[in-house]
């Protein structure tokens, strides 16, 4: 035990630091990848609502892909297949070699491309629980569509959605370790790059799983609070 | 489009399809048994095994099946204890580990499924058959698995759907399924838009498979609710 804490430790010899470090960038990873997912699944689910036939057909083509392929097979398609786009896009300007691309960027996007799939279905699901009358009282009074979006329908979907939202925020957070293997230094990462270096795997990623853990439960906490802030006014039964 | 390549890369791909669903087929089956007992712990008066099950659930759901992964097939090695028993010639193999951590994950998220479904019975209904006299057992096989299996059907589908999925990380621990041998294709051809649309396609087609099978059965199970949509539930967590 006092081996552990001597390892994990912050001390000379300890890997605390670095393992709190990588544990910060998972957790930068896992925003960036939700925000972008927040975006597209509002394009999404205003395409799957308000979208003509083709738009729809787009938007639904999205969603079956992304929530039916293997999430690991994205991160390579984007790391690997941006790398082979700006690697040929450099050799028309003279440079040679291989150019790869930043493993952050392609991480966070191919995380969020597939969060965005799931968030699409949530605001839809939010968007259809706001009472129809409410929109129809809306238009009668003749307020425009940016106006009626802005102040009936985003403040109510968006508090429908929380718990939805929760649910896909875990879901990034743990595909975020997935990006361990196109070499951001991740929480996970950095687990096998202390487990290769120190030959004692199972302290390494018992310690990325407990920390996993704590981010997951912290951040359920948090969306817990926030649910239960937004659901104040609503009457329940 | 470099149609002879891509014919070779299905070719080739399609040769990891076997260990891809053998991956899916066994831990899912043995996930499931799992999955009923950790359900049936939950929902036992006894508070000991009660804990235990939520623990072990909220330790797996709450961590990465890749990190799950690791723990096994690189963790579990570095003691001698499990080096020198029966188990090693096991847990030194790929395969086995990866199915181990497959199983041992599936098995928290069904288990909740499952309970869910347990607990959608009316008690009405178990009260009727005490009354009748029906032995706990009788009532578990009578009434409650026939009703409960109907309620649990379109997410445990989805689950099997995001296991399915969930089987390329096996690639990770050196694996050659589907998407193993995809990112090698990748690595040596630097294809990356080609190989990832035949990769793609293989999984789209499984999974349709799998959704069509799960329809079909919760048609033959539930006739009285034929016509409804089905699987048109929330999105599961995944791992």
């Amino acid at each position: 035990m006092a081996d552990y804490v001597e390892l994990m430790g912050f001390g000379p010899k300890g890997w605390g630091l670095l393992m709190a470090q990588a544990a910060l960038m998972t957790i930068l990873v896992s925003a960036t990848a939700f925000a972008l997912g927040s975006v597209l699944g509002a394009v999404v689910a205003w395409a799957r609502i308000e979208g003509n036939r083709a738009v729809r057909v787009a938007a639904d083509t999205y969603t079956t892909v992304l929530r039916g392929i293997p999430d690991l097979l994205v991160i390579y398609l984007l790391y690997f297949g941006g790398s082979q786009a700006l690697t040929s896009a450099a050799h028309l300007f003279g440079a040679s070699g291989f150019v790869g691309v930043n493993s952050f960027a392609a991480g966070a996007i191919a995380v969020g491309v597939i969060s965005g799939a799931y968030q699409g279905e949530i605001f839809r699901g939010a968007f259809h629980a706001i009472a129809r009358g409410e929109l129809e009282a809306a238009r009668s009074v003749g307020m425009p569509r940016l106006l009626l979006f802005r102040r009936i329908i985003a403040p109510q979907a968006l508090r429908f959605a929380i718990p939805g939202l929760g649910n896909v925020w875990q879901l990034a957070l743990k595909e975020s370790a997935l990006i361990s293997v196109v070499g951001l230094t991740e929480l996970l990462r950095q687990a096998q790059v202390g487990a290769g270096s120190t030959r004692q795997p199972f302290e390494f990623f018992i310690t990325a799983a407990a920390l996993y853990l704590l981010l997951s439960t912290f951040s359920g906490m948090a969306f817990q609070r926030a649910e239960a802030l937004a659901m104040r006014g609503v009457r329940r039964t | 489009m470099d149609t002879p390549f891509i014919v070779e890369t299905l070719k080739l791909l399609l040769a990891g399809v076997p260990l891809t669903l053998k991956l899916a087929f066994y831990s899912i089956a043995a996930g499931a048994v799992f999955a009923v007992l950790l359900a049936l712990m939950r929902l036992s008066r006894n508070r000991a095994l009660d804990y235990a099950a939520r623990s072990y659930v909220f330790v797996f759901r709450g961590t990465p099946l890749l990190v799950q992964i690791f723990l096994i097939y690189y963790g579990l090695g570095q003691f001698p204890e499990i080096r020198q028993s029966f188990l090693w010639p096991f847990l030194r193999e790929p395969y086995w580990c990866a199915l181990l951590a497959l199983t041992l994950n599936t098995a928290a998220y069904s288990s909740e499924i499952i309970r869910g479904g347990i607990l959608s019975v009316p008690f009405g209904q178990i009260e009727a058959a005490r009354a009748c006299g029906m032995s706990r057992s009788l009532i578990f096989r009578r009434i409650i698995v026939p009703q409960g299996l109907i309620v649990a059907l379109p997410a445990y589908g989805n689950e099997i759907i995001l296991m399915t999925r969930s089987t390329a990380l096996a690639s990770v621990i050196t694996l050659m399924e589907v998407t193993g041998i995809a990112s090698k294709i990748i690595s040596e051809t630097f294809r990356a838009v080609e190989v990832f649309v035949c990769a793609g396609a293989i999984y789209l087609l499984l999974n349709f498979a799998i959704s069509r099978a799960i329809a079909l059965l919760e048609r033959r199970l539930a006739p009285q609710r034929r016509g409804a949509k089905p699987g048109t539930g929330v999105p599961e967590p995944a791992r």
